[in-house]
């Protein structure tokens, strides 16, 4: 009897989860047929949801936006969790080799070592680095009554060192005239914890700052100023110190609704958007080998309307040697990730869009995934 | 005299236990072993978890050590692992021992008014809300203490801040800060000192609240004031509490981690050392755990477990400190008690002693 009745009530839920599952899958091909008709419709965005559990690790730096591509690519596919764990990009490709996650995102493409310990995990098959999401880096600062603040690279450099030490100094009255600049000592702000965004703001400074800057660019601050701990820290401090600047992701300037500043690349003072982000990742040369996408970022450009500081997180995954049902996994997730769709909903978080030619591309590196 | 009847036969418990008024209950030797081995057991648990995480510390410092280009215990530089790492504990230590130091100067005193003003000054209707109040600070979680600190009461303490900085900046510990960041050792300190609050107040409240009755009533028979009774009784009674309650609230601050990471900026490599408590800085603790998530090599790993291991030997010696504190003024807590029980004879010898 019993047993009788579980096994019609299974029946009965089974059922049901398969009606919900059609009808979740059946509304799918309208939106993102409409929207994007190019590669990402033969991808994830197809009826092909597997199930299952799907872990990855890595840089804080895109946690905000995995999250909300989690969440959308849940509304396509239910049936597929996905665990995003934001531990930071070390730590993302140390458990990535370990074998304990699927894949890693990082803020920076894998090194020598890193990728040979990434091809023993993948038994054997090189891992390849996909530039997925582009954090712009803003500039932030807290001065009373300043509400535009032009910079360059030598004048960024020279504040970060430590050499610039007012705000009123000639350089920063130079690149802002008709501007009332306080005397007041700057206070610098940096990340205390090692960082992504430390070492691409590092990279910035050293590459556009025309020698001012002497450190090596490293994941640990080599400028002046105060750390703070993690990204929350620095808008935070900036927030409550007077005449204070900082380098912190583009979304905790704009919800801490601290200034912004424009880069002088040399054409211009830019605006940070995602626009002007987006050019930089284009004007980008590519680094990697065959299908990896490793960019090479070009922080000295002087390509008209492009902000240069960016910071690229790639997700790291293997080309082959996962077993079939994690590749299915793997591949459907990323290709929404990568899909018009998916990059369009990063907008909102203050993340940049891949331009459409960098899209394909990371798109069609995911389908030889297999 | 019951308790020598309890325990006076053990070698012929069965044959006892019907026998006399006293009916202990069944006893026996496998109770006894039973007890015996769980106690000892339970006791070298507890030895055995402290050593095995001084051996995990020593056993991950040590190669870490061995590579260190610079000197461990006085150098302030921090760049472990790559080829030349140097890395040495001079700053941390400093940090962590002013913070927990002024934590202290600014908690015990309040506490210890606070324990006396529950158990001596003020109505009983009101000592019973203020102690849970002080309770309930000890349930609050450090990350809060952190962001409180950091966001409401750091801007508070600002004023407070220039104003000692500007009176007493000729002194190298109070030299004014160039800016006005808000994260200094200071506001960690102060921070600190009402996590620690608590656990001072409450233990040194139960110590004052047994103070035998003949020292109190024997000062104010002797003329002496509610205060000069405080000062003359209470005070000498329950010094070793206090002492020992005072070292339990330092191994927390010394130790304390999430609140500390989140108040103090850390200061940059470049700058020149700056021993004022108006400048940032870092302890052990929050060194440790900003850096956790980015342990990428195990030489690396090594030198913050190495940090890790000072901060344990310094814990484990305030520990010791407070263990030897209230064993050599003898077993504070028990005493009143058993002067209660016995009665008048035994609370006027020990009003005699001392």
């Amino acid at each position: 009897m019993s047993v009788n009745r579980l096994l019609r009530v299974g029946t009965v839920a089974v059922a049901s989860l398969g009606v919900l599952a059609l009808s979740a899958c059946g509304s799918d091909p309208e939106p993102s047929g409409s929207s994007s008709p190019g590669g990402s419709s033969s991808s994830a965005a197809g009826g092909d949801c597997p199930k299952g559990t799907l872990n990855a690790e890595g840089s804080s730096a895109q946690k905000n936006a995995i999250e909300e591509v989690i969440s959308k690519y849940n509304e396509k596919c239910a049936d597929v969790t996905v665990n995003y764990n934001p531990t930071g990009s070390g730590a993302g490709i140390k458990q990535f080799n370990a074998n304990q996650v699927d894949f890693a995102g990082s803020d920076s493409a894998l090194k020598p070592d890193e990728a040979t310990a990434a091809e023993k995990r993948c038994a054997g098959n090189p891992a390849v680095n996909l530039p997925m999401v582009i954090g712009p880096v803003a500039i932030a600062y807290n001065v009373d009554g300043l509400d535009k603040l032009i910079l360059d690279g030598p004048t960024a450099a020279k504040i970060f060192q430590g050499t610039i030490k007012t705000w009123n100094a000639p350089e920063i009255a130079k690149l802002n005239p008709g501007v009332t600049l306080p005397s007041a000592p700057i206070a610098v702000f940096f990340r205390s914890d090692e960082s992504g965004t430390t070492e691409n703001f590092a990279k910035y400074l050293a590459a556009a700052g025309g020698g001012a800057w002497t450190g090596e660019p490293a994941k640990k601050w080599t400028g002046t100023g105060a750390g703070k701990e993690k990204s929350a820290g620095v808008a935070e401090g900036v927030k409550s110190t007077k005449n204070s600047i900082t380098y912190v992701e583009w979304s905790y300037a704009v919800d801490n609704k601290l200034g912004v500043a424009q880069i002088d690349t040399g054409a211009g003072a830019v605006e940070l958007s995602a626009e002007s982000a987006g050019k930089a990742l284009a004007a980008a040369k590519p680094a990697g080998t065959g299908s990896d996408l490793a960019l090479k970022l070009d922080y000295a450009t002087k390509e008209a309307g492009a902000y240069p500081i960016i910071l690229v997180t790639y997700e790291i995954a293997c080309t082959k040697g996962l077993p079939a049902e994690k590749t299915a996994l793997v591949k459907s997730f990323l290709s929404y990730f990568a899909s018009a769709d998916g990059q369009s909903s990063l907008t909102d978080l203050k993340y940049a869009p891949l331009p459409e030619e960098t899209r394909t591309k990371v798109d069609a590196a995911i389908q030889a995934i297999s | 005299m019951s308790s020598t009847d309890g325990t006076g036969p053990p070698d012929r418990p069965t044959d006892r236990a019907p026998g006399p008024k006293l009916d202990l209950g069944p006893v026996g030797h496998l109770g006894d072993r039973l007890f015996a081995g769980l106690a000892r057991g339970s006791g070298g648990l507890v030895v055995a978890i402290v050593a095995f995480v001084g051996v995990f510390l020593l056993a991950l410092a040590i190669p870490a050590l061995a590579d260190n280009n610079s000197s461990f215990l006085f150098s302030r530089i921090w760049e472990p692992g790559g080829d030349n790492p140097r890395f040495g504990i001079a700053a941390l230590f400093y940090t962590t021992l002013i913070s927990s130091i002024i934590a202290m100067v600014i908690a015990v005193p309040i506490a210890v008014g606070v324990a006396l003003f529950t158990t001596y000054y003020s109505p009983k209707r009101l000592a019973a809300p203020v102690s849970h109040a002080i309770d309930l600070l000890a349930a609050v979680p450090s990350i809060i203490y952190g962001l409180w600190g950091i966001l409401f009461f750091a801007p508070i303490l600002r004023p407070v801040i220039n104003g000692l900085a500007s009176a007493l900046g000729w002194i190298p510990l109070f030299e004014k800060p160039a800016t006005d960041n808000l994260g200094v050792v200071f506001t960690a300190s102060v921070v600190l000192a009402i996590m620690i609050l608590p656990v001072v107040t409450a233990i040194s409240r139960e110590i004052f609240a047994q103070t035998p009755v003949a020292h109190r009533e024997g000062a104010l028979a002797l003329g002496a004031t509610r205060w000069e009774m405080i000062r003359m009784a209470v005070l000498p009674y329950g010094r070793s509490g206090v002492v020992s309650a005072s070292m339990l609230g330092l191994g927390r601050a010394l130790g304390e981690t999430v609140a500390v990471l989140i108040i103090l900026s850390v200061p940059n490599g470049n700058d020149p050392w700056n021993s004022s408590i108006f400048a940032g800085g870092e302890t052990f603790a929050s060194k440790i755990a900003n850096n956790a998530a980015e342990f990428d090599s195990p030489e690396k790993t090594g030198a913050y477990i190495a940090a890790g291991l000072v901060l344990f030997v310094v814990t484990f010696l305030v520990n010791s400190a407070a263990r030897i504190i209230v064993a050599r003024s003898g077993p504070g807590g028990k005493r009143p008690r058993k002067n209660r029980r016995t009665g008048d004879k035994a609370a006027q010898t020990e009003g005699a002693t001392p």
